[in-house]
């Protein structure tokens, strides 16, 4: 008898099924990116970046506008805390999200790009009170779903605090003018000057199977000091709104505002656009407190504007003012030290805060408010079936993107309400954390920011402060995009299996484990550059 | 030829959507060679499996499928080829474990006799057969200038028969033959050889060195290898996870370690002369490197150092960096 290898076909390896061996198994995961886990609007920010750095613009613009109606708009106002979640924090500096967005919402008006055509009819009308951010919001996804939306709004124009209390050198109005435009263009009906006063009235009309309330807060809270006759008191909220006019308010040559918030800066820079010499905030607390963003602060400096900190307002007649002193105590409150000091001024802003003016609500029973705002359950709905409320009017974090959130969440409760439909319940993914990525492979690429205007011009002109990217810029920043925990084809599993166990489907269609031979090194989990890969416990 | 790509992504993964897809890398391409295929038996995570189908599928990409493999006797050998089965998706032969440069300078002479000059040779082993017991043949081979593409893939020890030092072996590191125990635990400081220097004395065309962490850089090397002609020399570290006490998925990140604390210099070298090395891009102490591995374990106690062995592993480290001019940005040096 023949030697036993010797009597064996010969054959390939590929007989032999090494996965066997394996003990762990790896999977391509999709994880969520903490830039879209932050966004109030909910974006896909990986999914529109990355086609953006393919240079699919058109169809990136298309990806925010499936959450976003205000590209644009909110490329330019929105505090973007995706920026501040983004884990490329840890290589250099975050990718520059809102610039991107920007970009593509500037060429989208250029381009003139129009929204994809809206689902089928559904036959049902739903009435959106107030015309901010959330209300269009609302009113945009509502049109994008079927449905009639009849928008009313008590001011002159449509855009709330996006126009009357974002100055235009933050927003130019013809951006703004811009993106509400192509929500009219889409179908939605939008009455100006039509303030809604009852509530009851409206529902009881039957005219409308919802309504979705969105009437921001546009009430300046106050404060008590004495005053003389011919001291002038202005608020805020007004001083802003005014600014719509053709007729501009007169603050005089030296201004003082009170409040530390974003409003507090914008009033004082529009001040000193107006022409006044002496412009300065006054606030009780530090720097390290104020409401307003540390950028905003910045750039209300550099434009001469003087910040008092630790003072409050003790009177203010005949054009003097006099600030009492305050001290931080050992717990870092401030408390009144007793000194005081004065100064002069001609006018005084108070930018204190907001509130809603719920009057409309008053012969409607049964709604709950707390501390002035209106309570809603998880899917936006007041206590009346059929009443929804979002933006600034409900108790929440008080930004446009948010209202932009609410309008969106409230418009797929309104739609799953009206068809009497169970909303689907949307899977969170686990978080793609930093800890996950193989920093290895990304080289440091500083960011391409944007540049702002120089101070001469910006103090005398409501011209926009900051100046968009360029195509290449732009193509650049979005290209800074790690794919935090979704694959983006790199190959570096395909490359370094040393079992040539993954299958490369081609461009666009990702990879694929052959289980049969995989052994379960995890060198693709381990060179995976955005942790996309995962190893489980195998059932062994 | 460098297989280089424009990055606009800033990335240094294997390749990049946004890049040249014509000149991506091959192991990057769904048609790659897949030379050394599935179900071969090295462990997990082997870096000798991963370098081996590296290396010989850009070669067979350069020599449009002409090649002869001609493999000494080690793991690579028995994990892909054990009778009646073979991972090889090339022509390939094995005879010993000593004379892989032999066999191949006769298979290459076969070749030019047969007028088939366009068949290229490849000779590949592991770190034992080619710096102990086959150099004597592989000095030869380049003495001669035969027109064969040798390459060590060295693992830092006779891997397959358990584990014994050989002359690549780095001091300290502990092996079946070189426990940690006595006055001098593990290999001694002193000995060894370096074979890239070795070769660069016999004046061949090419010698160079790589590592499984830069598959770009590797298939580069290996194009420009393929490129020439006469004796080529490269010099690949494979880690292994077995013989070095390491999880099988920190194969690469060990052999990325190794280059960026200096122990192992990459760099290419023509005629005798160094004509380029790599500088390194994020300077690590060897400690980086070594305590992630069971076979400096004892260089350690508590997390930190034992004696002055791990200062030595520094200077050695140190050495390669000013001999090479590893530091700073420029990507040449000469
Ligand atoms: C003449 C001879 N001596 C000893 C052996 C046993 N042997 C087979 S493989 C091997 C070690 C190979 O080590 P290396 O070349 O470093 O390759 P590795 O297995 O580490 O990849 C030895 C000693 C042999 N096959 N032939
Ligand atoms: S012992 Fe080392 S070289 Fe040999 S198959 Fe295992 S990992 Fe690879
Ligand atoms: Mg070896």
């Amino acid at each position: 008898m023949k030697p036993f290898a010797t009597v064996l076909e010969v054959g390939t390896s590929l007989n032999n099924h090494t996965g066997s061996w394996r003990t762990e198994r790896p999977s391509y995961a999709h994880r969520l990116p903490p830039c879209n886990n932050a966004c109030p609007a909910g974006e896909n920010i990986q999914e529109w970046l990355s086609l953006a750095e393919q240079e699919k613009y058109e169809e990136a613009w298309r990806e925010i506008v499936k959450n976003n109606p205000f590209p644009a708009i909110m490329g330019r106002v929105c505090y973007h805390p995706c920026e501040n979640a983004c884990n490329r924090v840890t290589i250099e500096s975050p990718v520059g999200i809102n610039s991107v967005e920007r970009f593509l919402g500037d060429k989208a008006i250029r381009d003139k790009w129009a929204f994809d055509r809206p689902a089928a009819k559904s036959g049902k009308k739903v009435l959106v009170i107030g015309a901010g951010p959330a209300g269009l919001s609302a009113a945009y996804h509502l049109a994008r779903l079927g449905h009639k939306v009849t928008v009313k709004e008590s001011l002159k124009k449509a855009g709330g605090m996006l126009r009357y209390g974002i100055p235009q050198y933050r927003l130019p109005r013809k951006i703004l003018d811009a993106e509400i435009k192509r929500i009219v263009d889409y179908g939605v009906e939008l009455e100006v000057n039509k303030k809604v006063t009852n509530l009851a009235e409206v529902v009881e009309s039957k005219a409308f199977d919802a309504v979705f309330l969105s009437v921001g807060a546009h009430i300046a809270k106050l404060t008590e000091f004495p005053t003389s006759p011919r001291s002038r008191v202005l608020d805020a909220v007004a001083v802003l709104r005014d600014m719509e006019n053709r007729e501009k308010p007169k603050l005089g040559k030296r201004v003082v505002v009170y409040g530390g918030g974003n409003t507090a800066m914008d009033v004082a820079r529009t001040a000193k656009r107006l022409g006044a010499k002496e412009v300065t905030i006054v606030y009780r607390r530090t720097r390290e407190k104020m409401p307003a963003h540390s950028f905003e602060i910045d750039e209300a400096l550099q434009e001469g504007i003087k910040i008092k900190f630790l003072v409050t307002i003790k009177k203010y007649q005949n054009k003097k003012l006099t600030l009492g002193k305050m001290a931080l105590d050992a717990k870092g409150y401030p408390q009144p030290t007793g000194k005081n000091e004065t100064m002069e001024t001609d006018c005084i802003v108070l930018a204190l805060g907001q509130d809603s003016d719920l009057a409309l609500l008053e012969k409607f029973p049964g709604l709950e408010i707390a501390d002035g705002a209106l309570k809603v359950d998880s899917r936006m709905m007041t206590s009346h079936a059929g009443v929804f409320a979002g933006g600034d009017m409900i108790p929440f974090e008080r930004t446009a993107t948010t209202g932009v959130g609410h309008g969106k969440k409230a418009a797929r409760s309104i739609d799953a309400w009206l068809r009497k439909v169970e909303q689907p319940a949307t899977e969170k993914h686990p978080l793609a954390t930093a800890e996950r990525l193989n920093k290895w492979y990304y080289a440091e690429v500083s960011e391409n920011k944007r540049k702002l205007i120089d101070i001469a011009h910006r103090t005398k002109t409501f011209d926009e402060v900051q100046l968009g990217l360029s195509e290449a810029e732009a193509l650049n920043e979005s290209r800074r995009c790690l794919s935090c925990g979704n694959c983006f084809e790199c190959d570096n599993c395909y490359g370094v299996c040393p079992d040539n166990a993954i299958r490369k489907l081609g461009a666009g269609k990702g990879f694929k484990i052959d289980y049969d031979y995989c052994k379960g090194c995890g060198l693709c989990a381990a060179e995976c550059p955005c942790g996309c890969i995962e190893m489980t416990p195998e059932d062994i | 030829m460098k297989n280089t790509q424009a990055n606009p992504k800033g990335i240094y993964t294997i390749s990049n959507r946004l890049g040249d897809q014509a000149n991506r890398a091959v192991q990057a391409s769904e048609d790659r060679p897949n030379s050394l295929t599935s179900g071969h038996r090295a462990c997990q995570g082997c870096g000798e499996a991963l370098g081996a189908r590296i290396v010989v599928d850009a070669a067979l990409r350069a020599a449009k499928g002409q090649i002869i493999v001609v493999n000494a006797t080690g793991c690579l050998e028995v994990f892909s080829t054990p009778y009646p089965e073979t991972a090889w998706q090339t022509a390939w032969v094995h005879s010993l474990f000593g004379n892989a440069p032999a066999v191949a300078t006769g298979v290459a002479a076969a070749m030019e006799v047969k007028g088939r000059g366009n068949v290229r040779v490849l000779a590949q082993g592991g770190d034992g057969s080619t710096t102990d017991i086959g150099f004597g043949c592989l000095s030869g081979m380049f003495e001669r200038n035969d027109d064969v593409l040798y390459v060590c893939y060295d693992n830092q020890a006779y891997m397959n028969t358990g584990v014994q030092r050989s002359s690549a072996t780095p001091p300290t590191a502990r092996t079946a033959t070189t426990p940690p125990v006595g006055s001098e635990p593990g290999n001694v400081f002193g000995t060894g050889k370096n074979v890239p220097l070795i070769a660069m004395a016999h004046q061949i065309p090419y010698v160079a060195t790589a590592t499984v962490a830069d598959v770009q850089d590797l298939e580069a090397k290996v194009f420009k290898a393929m490129s020439m002609r006469g004796a080529r020399y490269l010099h690949v570290l494979v880690p292994c996870p077995l013989g070095w006490g390491s999880p099988p998925r920190e194969t690469i990140n060990l052999a990325r370690l190794a280059v960026q604390c200096g122990l192992f210099p990459l760099f290419e070298a023509e005629n005798g002369t160094v004509t380029r090395a790599t500088k390194i891009r994020q300077p690590v102490p060897v400690e980086n490197y070594l305590k992630p591995q069971r076979r400096f374990a004892h260089l350690f106690k508590g997390g930190k150092p034992v004696d002055d062995r791990l200062a030595r592993m520094q200077e050695m480290a140190d050495a390669n960096i000013s001999r090479f001019n590893l530091l700073g940005h420029e990507e040449t040096c000469k």
